[in-house]
């Protein structure tokens, strides 16, 4: 926890700080402005702020799938289904939010041990032991590649051999690809069919695959599949509609 | 500077030139700085461009298709100039916010909607390797900013403070959850021939010549673009889906009650993500940046690498080849696009209007099934041809072949980097 605070005090600095600072703030604002304000419409925009805010977070962690799953699933769906259910259902008083004392303070207070959970979780992790074991501690993956970037470029105007200097630049390549995608995709698909980066990679050949996450995934689809089905059969018109009319939407 | 884009990033190439002039953090940031400034200019150029164009083109067709001439006044024989007039017309009105309205969320809308459209463009590659943001899920992330539009729309008809606005959004909403599956479905066809979610990959594979596009992959690609093509016009809201703005029934649908400058917002949305549909239709299927006939692509190709050196910063040097490639390329792209959304201008004043029950029941009770047995049949062809061509099944044949060919120039080095990386973390964390 120390370790973690001492990093925060020393900063992120670079351009790379500069927007993590801007979106952390963001999200941050967008949070707070969601429970402080009591119309649920303006709680849906503010909940676009902080979402997309965490998404531009992800973005900048080279993190790309995880950040367009963000918007896709949390921004364009489910705050579109949260404010196509209240255009639904609101009618005057139920678009503005009006919490009782109790709520107030029962939210708070799960609020509060959530926070505590969270605090403990993150300070009970050796976070130094974890920096140190990722190259250049601390960085996101975005500053560690740009410095290695200019580092080789370095590497190739001081190289004395031509062998040294294409190896440089070889891997001077593989840095700048690095830095213009995201490279989750493959390691997700493959950890799908049970090869995991982080287990099955320079393993004896005869060591059995890991688990993969395709059966999991499937169970979970046709679970959300029923419940679709489930949801659609409960809340079909009971009336019978007389065919050809249309119905005023 | 052969990396694997074959050119130097501006970023890099601002940081040369600056080097001897300060120190190195510095630089960083200027050149840092610099480039993202040069690189959204020209993003938001292309932006706020295509839709001017394309407003003169549809106010152009209307005429013709309508029996008329169209704008002929404002700028020469034409009307070149029609759009400019109309935009300097809007920005000159008084911006205005109904007594009802939810002020905060009604002035925002607009912004909300005009962001997801222009943040669509980042990802969408116009030329090999010119792209805003080199995504490696590109394809998911487009989709994923294509659907954020909507939301600008919904809160513009809610914060309205207007019945006729409320309707507008009601039914925007209905169709857009809807018609997001079936595009989704559609889109994921080519990419399963392609074995990418990378959009330069998918471009980069549908090269040499027409046979290798997408839509002649398969029979079912082939019906796959037309449903994707169908589902894409009711995306963007165009007619004969339009029912968020629906003119006969609801005044104006969802902006009613918006006016000036934050009006044309939602215009130049609507028009900048007709290219952008119509973008990703022409990447998925239409072969990207190529023009089809195997001697210009291979001149283009043979000019690829071609550097000179540049005149003003000493060592340096300019992949000149490849810059015109790109250029030309870019252009291809930008017409395929823009034919794609004459198409939709087209349909747009030749049909009438649907209901919305039966814009609902055209998705799922048509749409959302064709493209669930499109996408069956695509995932079953290649085995089925490769079971009766060489009597063993080959996942996605020839594909696969050249999928491997894409990906080991592209990223495999990095890939064998990156997990020999994280192999290392984990066999510390036993250790």
């Amino acid at each position: 926890m120390t370790y973690l605070l001492e990093q925060a005090a020393n900063g992120v600095g670079g351009t790379d700080g500069l927007l993590f600072w801007t979106f952390a703030i963001l999200s941050c604002v967008g949070a707070i402005a969601v429970v402080a304000t009591q119309n649920v419409v303006r709680m849906a925009f503010w909940l676009v702020v902080s979402l997309g805010s965490v998404a531009a977070l992800f973005f900048l962690l080279h993190a790309d799938f995880l950040g367009a799953a963000q918007l896709l699933i949390y921004v364009g769906g489910t705050v579109v289904l949260l404010v196509f259910g209240v255009m639904l259902t609101a009618s005057g008083h139920t678009i503005k939010v009006q919490t009782s004392p109790a709520e107030t303070l029962l939210g708070s207070g799960v609020g509060l041990i959530l926070l505590c959970v969270l605090i403990f979780s993150v300070g009970s992790v050796d976070w130094k032991d974890i920096a140190q074991r990722i190259p250049a501690a601390g960085d996101s993956p975005a500053v560690v590649d740009a410095r290695e970037d200019v580092r080789l470029s370095e590497a190739i105007a001081s190289a004395a051999t031509p062998e040294a200097k294409s190896q440089a630049e070889q891997a001077q390549a593989e840095v700048q690809a690095r830095r213009q995608s995201g490279r989750t995709i493959r390691q997700l698909g493959l950890s799908f069919f049970g090869l995991r980066p982080d287990r099955n990679l320079n393993q004896p050949a005869n060591q059995p695959l890991a688990t993969g996450y395709l059966l999991p995934f499937e169970i979970i689809s046709i679970h959300l599949l029923v419940v679709l089905i489930g949801a659609a059969y409960l809340a079909r018109a009971k009336r019978r509609v007389t065919p050809g009319s249309g119905t005023d939407l | 500077m052969n990396g694997p884009l074959a050119v130097m990033t501006l970023e890099n190439f601002l940081a040369e030139c600056l080097k001897s002039r300060a120190d190195s953090v510095t630089v960083g940031l200027i050149a840092f700085l610099s480039a993202a400034l040069i690189h959204a200019a020209l993003l938001l150029g292309l932006f706020g461009g295509l839709p001017v164009f394309y407003i003169w083109l549809e106010r152009k067709v209307a005429g013709r298709i309508q029996d008329r001439l169209g704008p002929t006044r404002v700028g020469g024989k034409f009307g070149w100039l029609q759009t400019i007039a109309d935009g300097i017309k809007l920005i000159q009105k008084e911006d205005l916010v109904p007594k009802d309205a939810d002020s905060l969320v009604f002035r925002m809308a607009p912004y909300l909607a005009g962001i997801a459209s222009f943040a669509a463009f980042m990802v969408l590659p116009v030329s090999d390797g010119w792209m805003g943001v080199a995504a490696e899920c590109g394809a998911f992330l487009i989709l994923a900013l294509m659907s954020l539009e909507v939301l600008g729309i919904i809160l513009a008809g809610y914060s309205s403070g207007s019945k006729w606005a409320l309707f507008g959004a009601m039914r925007e909403a209905a169709q857009m959850v809807s018609y997001e599956i079936p595009m989704a479905i559609c889109a994921l066809i080519p990419l399963l021939i392609a074995g990418s979610l990378n959009l330069q990959v998918v471009g980069k594979m549908q090269s040499g010549g027409l046979w290798n596009w997408f839509i002649f992959h398969d029979p079912f690609a082939f019906l796959a673009f037309f449903c994707y093509f169908t589902v894409a016009t009711a995306s963007v809201k165009r007619a004969p889906f339009d029912l968020a703005e629906a003119e006969s029934e609801l005044v104006a649908g969802f902006h009613t009650e918006y006016s000036g400058f934050r009006w044309s917002i939602f215009f130049l949305a609507e028009y900048a993500s007709m290219f952008a549909v119509s973008g990703i239709a022409v990447l998925l299927f239409l072969g990207g940046w190529e023009t089809g006939f195997v001697v210009p692509e291979s001149i283009a190709g043979s000019l690829r690498g071609w550097e000179i050196n540049l005149p003003f910063v000493p060592g340096q040097k300019f992949g000149l080849g490849t810059y015109i490639a790109n250029l030309v390329g870019a252009h291809v792209f930008v017409i395929k696009a823009s034919l794609l959304v004459t198409l939709q201008i087209w349909v747009r004043w030749t049909l009438p209007r649907l209901r919305i029950d039966q814009v609902m029941t055209t998705c799922l009770k048509y749409l959302v099934p064709i493209s669930c047995f499109l996408f069956l049949g695509a995932v079953l062809w290649p085995l089925i041809l490769a079971s009766t061509e060489s009597g063993r099944p080959v996942l996605f044949g020839p594909a696969a072949k050249s999928v491997a060919s894409v990906q080991s120039t592209l990223s495999a080095p990095s890939v064998g980097n990156d997990s020999s990386t994280i192999a290392q973390g984990g066999s510390e964390v036993v250790r």
